[in-house]
């Protein structure tokens, strides 16, 4: 298992608060995704567990287009990962905010 | 108006109890943002899960107070370890103060989880009293199969120990999955492989037709909805009468009588023709409608 | 140890009447100057349909006989050799998880009904076979020798692709996954744990003595930091709002 912790400044920011929402199944090749609204600020703190070791720059690529296209300022998102791949990955982050931007607390 | 299905087989446990109860109504106990993760797993360097693979809470259906939980098969095959059967444990508990309508336990399980799995008997044990004791308060426990992991090895326990038992064709129960028996026993004694096989013995309708289901639906989210439904109003009107010597020993003298019926049955084949079907190997097949139409007309 | 050696050191020569019918065991005896039923499987028995009704039918009987209120309802003593459920295609076609619900159902019908309840385990308690009926009692007692387990660590390590050698390491450290009555101790499963040199009369009736019909062994494996997380865990559940 390898853990590890990506802080990115993210400018753009959603308007209201909403209640965390958690999205995908910790199965083979898929993962979840826990999306909470964090302290106010202007960057993303992203925390992942993954099996696969080694693969943190890869990690890191995914991680900093997914920050680039949402509007994730301020939001702390926790990954359970269990070998899935970088475009599993990416699908499952958008799906993740497009929940978590659907209902408001 | 169109009703668009939705699988309960290939839903995950959150869209199940989404599209199970009165919409907006679930609220979840110790949800995943809580992080109540398994330790065992993560000793064992194996990929945990924020809500350990089951989501319990309350909910409403059809107006009914409910408490509810649903097991993840896609998560460890919703094996139970310690936190995962403490969720459950836990909601059972709650029954017995709370006095809700019925508590609905979406079975998707293997049993216990291997990597804690001294942790996952006594859960299971713990379990099996808890829906005991939920039932001698007169709140009775549904079990909702119809998922890809079904209700196997201590869960298959659980889920008959419930007042009712509803089931789809898609959905399996039993106590030792036919991989298990395979690998001890043989191909001879259980071909795994043999999937038309597993259902006969194993599926919603052949436990069914034995009795070991109380219901089966069609597998769609939907109609576990209308038969919890239906149900939940029965037991309404009509509580729920703790188990007494009278009524296990009419029970003991089923389940005696049936063992001897099939004292050597080993495939479905021999549990629908003692039903009356008439097209055996048409069974497997036939609408869950006209399956549940001959089992009341020949009941 | 013979069966009939067990019963004299547990219940005392000549104050036993137990029928020996393959694996299967029932009876009488002597506990704490009273009369108990004596239930139970021997030769590592595989619990089978069949095997599971002979339990439910004397747990049903035993409950029937003390029912009138012409004496106390009895103590049942439940001893427990089994290497787990049957397995075989006919009895799960046949709802080898149903019989086993219903003797688990009529051993709780039983302690409603005022019996206490107290397993002794004689020789293995695997999985299955275990939760039917010994893992329902009030108290749990492992008899030296006792194995108390779901899988051995081979099996484990084959299913689960963790290396053999690391399981080993890592069951020094925690109770929660390896074999044996000890580790079933400390998670709360097993209430004593008793010796060679123990005087089993002694023990078995202090252990029906204390026999309590509510479920503590949350509480219990808590208490001997085996179990941390179910049972602070079921109370966070249970007072949830």
């Amino acid at each position: 298992m390898e853990q590890f912790v990506m802080t990115f400044p993210a400018a753009c920011r959603l308007a209201e608060a909403h209640p965390p929402r958690l999205c995908g199944v910790v199965s083979s090749g898929n993962l979840e995704v826990l999306v909470e609204s964090g302290d106010p600020g202007d960057a993303c703190r992203i925390e992942v567990s993954t099996p696969a070791t080694g693969f943190r720059d890869i990690w890191a690529a995914v991680l900093r287009d997914f920050v680039e296209r949402q509007p994730v300022g301020g939001l702390r998102i926790t990954i359970n990962d269990a070998g899935a791949t970088p475009a599993v990955v990416s699908l499952r982050l958008d799906q993740a905010m497009d929940t978590f931007r659907s209902e408001k607390s | 108006m169109s009703v668009k299905k939705t699988s309960f087989f290939e839903a995950s446990a959150r869209t199940r109890i989404a599209r199970l109860v009165d919409p907006g109504s679930f609220s979840e106990f110790c949800p995943p943002q809580l992080r109540h993760t398994s330790p065992h797993l993560a000793r064992l360097h194996a990929p945990v899960a924020f809500d350990d693979g089951v989501a319990v809470g309350c909910a409403r259906l059809a107006g009914h107070p409910v408490l509810i939980a649903a097991q993840e098969g896609r998560f460890n095959g919703g094996a139970v370890g310690e936190v995962h059967g403490a969720k459950l444990a836990g909601l059972l508990d709650k029954a017995v103060s709370e006095r809700p309508a019925a508590v609905l336990l979406l079975v998707d399980s293997g049993g216990v989880r291997l990597h804690e799995a001294n942790a996952g008997l006594i859960a299971i044990s713990e379990l099996m009293r808890a829906v005991l004791r939920t039932q001698a308060a007169g709140i009775p426990v549904f079990a909702l199969i119809g998922g890809s992991c079904g209700a196997f090895g201590g869960m298959g326990i659980v889920a008959r120990l419930c007042a009712e038992v509803v089931m789809s064709e898609q959905g399996r129960m039993g106590l030792s999955g036919p991989e298990v028996i395979e690998t001890v026993m043989g191909v001879e004694e259980f071909d795994s492989r043999d999937r038309a096989l597993v259902w006969r013995v194993t599926g919603g309708k052949v436990r069914r037709a034995l009795g070991e289901a109380t219901r089966l639906v069609e597998d769609d989210v939907a109609a576990f909805r209308a038969v919890t439904a239906d149900l939940l109003a029965e037991y309404g009107a009509r509580p729920l009468k703790p188990s007494s010597l009278d009524t296990l020993f009419d029970a003991h003298a089923r389940l005696t009588a049936r063992t001897r019926r099939f004292s050597a049955a080993r495939d479905g084949r021999e549990i629908f023709a003692a039903s009356g079907f008439s097209d055996i190997d048409g069974v497997p097949l036939m609408a869950v409608d006209a399956f549940n139409r001959h089992l009341m007309e020949t009941a | 140890m013979t069966t009939d050696a067990l019963f004299n050191s547990l219940f005392g020569p000549g104050r036993h009447t137990i029928i020996i019918d393959g694996a299967f065991m029932h009876g009488t005896a002597v506990v704490a100057g009273r009369e108990a039923v004596v239930i139970g499987t021997r030769d590592h028995a595989e619990i089978d349909c069949e095997l599971a009704l002979k339990v439910a039918g004397t747990l049903l009987a035993a409950v029937a006989e003390d029912g009138n209120g012409s004496r106390p309802p009895r103590t049942i003593v439940i001893l427990v050799d089994t290497r787990g459920q049957a397995l075989s295609r006919h009895d799960e076609l046949i709802g080898l998880n149903g019989c086993f619900a219903h003797t688990a159902g009529c051993a709780d019908l039983a302690r409603r009904c005022g019996h206490r309840l107290v397993t002794l385990v004689h020789g293995d308690a695997v999985s299955g076979g275990f939760l039917a009926f010994g893992l329902m009692a009030d108290r749990i007692c492992a008899l030296p020798h006792a194995q108390v387990r779901v899988m051995d660590l081979r099996a484990m390590a084959r299913v689960t692709k963790i290396p053999y050698d690391r399981l080993v390491v890592l069951a020094e450290e925690s109770p929660v996954f390896a074999p044996g009555a000890e580790n079933y101790w400390r998670m709360g499963a097993v209430h004593e744990l008793w010796s060679a040199d123990d005087d089993w009369c002694a023990r078995l009736e202090a252990a029906v003595n204390c026999a309590e019909a509510g479920d503590t062994r949350a509480a219990l494996g808590l208490e001997r930091d085996g179990r941390r997380l179910a049972s602070p865990l079921a109370q966070l559940v249970a007072a949830a709002s």
